[in-house]
């Protein structure tokens, strides 16, 4: 390994050069490969939050899955705090957990049903800080559903899975994962379904546990208003590629990828008012192009196809990742040198 | 007998009211809804998370599975060409034979709509092919590669089982599953919160114009208010299991009237404009078991006066095209019922 360039202190998490395949039926008898991760590079660190933004598909899951040890990276290293994390089996030493926790993007699949919030509680509880005090437990039930909103919390507590809200179950598995006391926090979409004013007070958590307790923070989200309210950094995913990353002011202002412009350009904004929406989704039918295969992926740069700026090396050559200071890189042709372009000038 | 429906409404909701029934207290989860759809409009659903959405959808589209119990109220819904039918009564074989076909859903969790063990195409077959009996499997397949398409998900995926799509592609395809059949309403709970903003644009904007060609009615329950004041035609705001607000999203935006949805238009974090600590609205959402006395809504209130304790708020006019609202600061508006509520004007 080589020296951090930086003064930086070494991540609690990292994901380096991560790639992720799945292989998949194609059709009677033939096999393919969904290349839904491919060379992925991320850092986490204590206090901070990085937002993961990006295309639905491109790989968002997937990587907070590997970071989580619930699959084994195809090729590349994840490391927690510097040591590589190992895996057996298809899974993780006992204690990764304690350390990193995954707030799945699915609620409904991701509480046990059969037992009431109480219990789905409990068990962390138990399981990871060895809380078998009854009193104890009930104390610290109440705490985590009160810190979630979930109030009054003896009657939620009491309830199954089956008899919440889809916002509601959100905001248990969130409690689920703070029960651990994790050093990391890889929240997967954790609060797409609560409405804006409990989205809010689940910001404002967020942001408390960041700054009091350290936690590092990952939040993946579509919704690019709440990135910037509660993150440090942006990344950006487009067809399972890193496309470009960066603080966050900069990056949403001023996006260098023509992908981030077309995505920070579609978030829905009230203060743009109820204008013409014909006009607004007219805008988007058909111009857009489709998404691309994981499949077969596009040759050169995945975006190239919806591109209104492609030229030919976009088309045949994958653009490396330009850093332009600041923190700032992307991967686009743009904002690198253009080999072919050298090539030409130089004969 | 109720006077027939004039010719342009689709759906006459009248006096709805949901109860979960458990041991204990039952949970209020809708409580006296009234509202028409008109043929081929989007009306928008708002609200805070817990606060009856998707039982409401679910009671609409007669989903709704013990304990849920509509316990007032009816439905009349109007398809093309077929006689008017209350919902609330309707046999089950009537409610099998308009499923899809006159009345589909989105389901807020993707998982539920897709069969797990079915892949794609079969599941999208099953629906065509009941629908016209005349299609072949080949041509039900092919039909849904195509359908697949229009929202954005490759036809080479008709044979992936749902585990095998991100989240965002389930929900893709739970939508084009709804629109399968030609439905004359379209319910979509939360249908989009897993996909990107630019898809997202793409599918709304493939939902309006399939409703330009096909004429469709959409309820479109989401609690992102900001996505719901560019895409609906008018916007239903509910707390506590009642509609607490009703306008055209232009006025709802520009003019709310109920303090709730004002705390709601101001708990958004802004895209561009400078950020501060946003609060939200402070206080937590009522328990349904217990709710509170008057207005549900007068704890947290900021504008609440003598009496909002004791008198429940109907829903009423509030000055402009046929704004509603149940708000006691509106009593003396143009048109009100002032016999109700005269006893409140302490202010
Ligand atoms: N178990 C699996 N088997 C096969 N393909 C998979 C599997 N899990 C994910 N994929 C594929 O990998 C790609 C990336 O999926 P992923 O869930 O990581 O996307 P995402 O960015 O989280 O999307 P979304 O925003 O829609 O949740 C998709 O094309 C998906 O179909
Ligand atoms: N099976 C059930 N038994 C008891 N209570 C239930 C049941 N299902 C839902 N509830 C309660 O009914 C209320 C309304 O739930 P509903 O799912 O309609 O809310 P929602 O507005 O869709 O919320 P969200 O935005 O979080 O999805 C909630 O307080 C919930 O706890
Ligand atoms: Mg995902
Ligand atoms: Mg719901």
């Amino acid at each position: 390994m080589t020296a951090p360039p930086t003064t930086r202190p070494t991540p609690v998490l990292a994901a380096v050069d991560v790639t992720k395949h799945f292989a998949v039926r194609a059709g009677v008898g033939s096999r393919a490969v969904v290349r839904a991760v491919e060379g992925a590079t991320l850092d986490l660190h204590r206090g901070r939050v990085v937002a993961l933004v990006g295309e639905s598909g491109s790989g968002k899951t997937t990587l907070a899955r590997l970071l989580a040890g619930f699959y084994a990276p195809t090729s590349g290293e994840i490391a927690l705090e510097g040591a590589p994390v190992r895996q057996r089996r298809g899974r993780v030493e006992r204690g990764y957990h304690k350390d990193v926790q995954l707030i799945f993007q699915d609620p409904f699949g991701s509480l046990n049903p059969l037992h009431r919030v109480r219990h789905n509680l409990e068990r962390p509880l138990r399981l990871h800080h060895g809380v078998r005090d009854r009193a104890e437990l009930d104390r610290r039930v109440g705490e985590l559903l009160e810190r979630v909103a979930l109030t009054p919390a003896d009657q939620f507590a009491d309830k199954f899975p089956h008899e919440l809200s889809g916002g509601q179950r959100q905001r248990v598995v969130i409690a689920r994962a703070l029960a651990v006391e994790p050093k990391v926090l890889l929240g997967d979409e954790p609060i797409s379904m609560l409405d804006v004013s409990i989205r809010l007070e689940m910001l404002n958590l967020l942001d408390r546990l960041r700054t009091e307790d350290g936690l590092a923070l990952l939040y993946i989200t579509h919704d690019i208003a709440s990135a910037r309210y509660l993150c440090d950094d942006v990344v950006v995913m487009y067809a399972g590629e890193m496309i470009e990353g960066g603080p966050k002011e900069q990056v949403i202002a001023d996006p260098l990828h023509p992908y981030t412009r077309l995505l920070v350009e579609s978030s829905p904004d009230p203060a743009r008012g109820a204008r013409d929406r014909e006009a607004l989704f007219d805008a988007g039918a058909d111009d857009l192009g489709e998404p691309p295969s994981l499949i077969d992926p596009p040759p050169g740069c995945r975006f190239h196809p919806r591109c209104p700026f492609a030229k030919d090396v976009c088309r045949t050559q994958a653009p490396p990742r330009t850093d332009v200071g600041e923190g700032r890189w992307t991967r686009c042709w743009l904002h690198a040198t253009d080999p072919t372009a050298t090539s030409q000038e130089t004969e | 007998m109720t006077p027939p429906a004039p010719h342009d409404d689709l759906l006459r909701v009248t006096g709805l009211t949901v109860d979960y029934v458990t041991d204990g207290d039952p949970v209020r989860a809708c409580a006296d809804v009234t509202f028409t759809l008109r043929r081929g409009e989007i009306l928008g659903v708002a609200g805070e998370s817990g606060s009856g959405k998707s039982t409401l959808v679910t009671a609409l589209s007669r989903l709704q599975r013990p304990p849920a119990v509509t316990t007032a109220g009816s439905i009349e819904f109007r398809p093309r060409g077929g006689d008017a039918v209350d919902l609330v009564t309707a046999s089950p074989r009537t409610l099998r034979s308009l499923r899809w076909t006159s009345v589909s859903i989105v389901l807020q969790s993707a998982m539920d709509a897709l069969n797990p063990v079915m892949r794609l195409g079969a599941q999208f077959a099953d629906a065509l092919r009941t629908h016209d009996r005349t299609l072949s499997r080949q041509a039900a397949w092919d039909r849904a590669a195509e359908l697949l398409t229009t929202v954005g998900i490759s036809g080479d995926r008709v044979r992936s089982y749902p585990h095998e799509l991100s989240g965002g592609m389930r929900q893709r395809a739970g939508i084009a599953l709804a629109l399968a059949c030609g439905p004359d309403l379209v319910v979509m709970d939360e249908p989009t919160t897993a996909v990107d903003v630019v898809m997202q644009r793409m599918i709304l904007a493939q939902v309006l114009c399939l409703r330009r060609e096909l004429g469709f009615a959409v309820v479109f329950v989401t609690h992102d208010l900001s996505l719901l004041l560019e895409l609906a035609d008018r916007i239903a705001v509910m707390y506590a299991g009642r509609v607490v607000e009703l306008g055209t999203a232009q006025e709802l935006y520009e003019a709310p009237r109920h303090p709730y949805t004002r705390g709601l238009r101001d708990s958004f974090p802004p895209l561009r404009a400078p950020l501060r600590r946003l609060t939200g609205i402070p206080g937590s959402p009522p328990d349904l078991r217990r709710p509170p006395s008057g207005c549900p809504f007068h704890p947290r209130c900021a504008e609440r006066f003598a009496g909002c304790d004791t008198h429940l708020p109907d829903l009423g006019p509030a000055g402009g095209d046929g704004h509603l609202v149940a708000c006691r600061l509106y009593d003396a508006a143009p048109g009100r019922d002032r016999t109700v509520t005269l006893e409140g004007s302490a202010r």
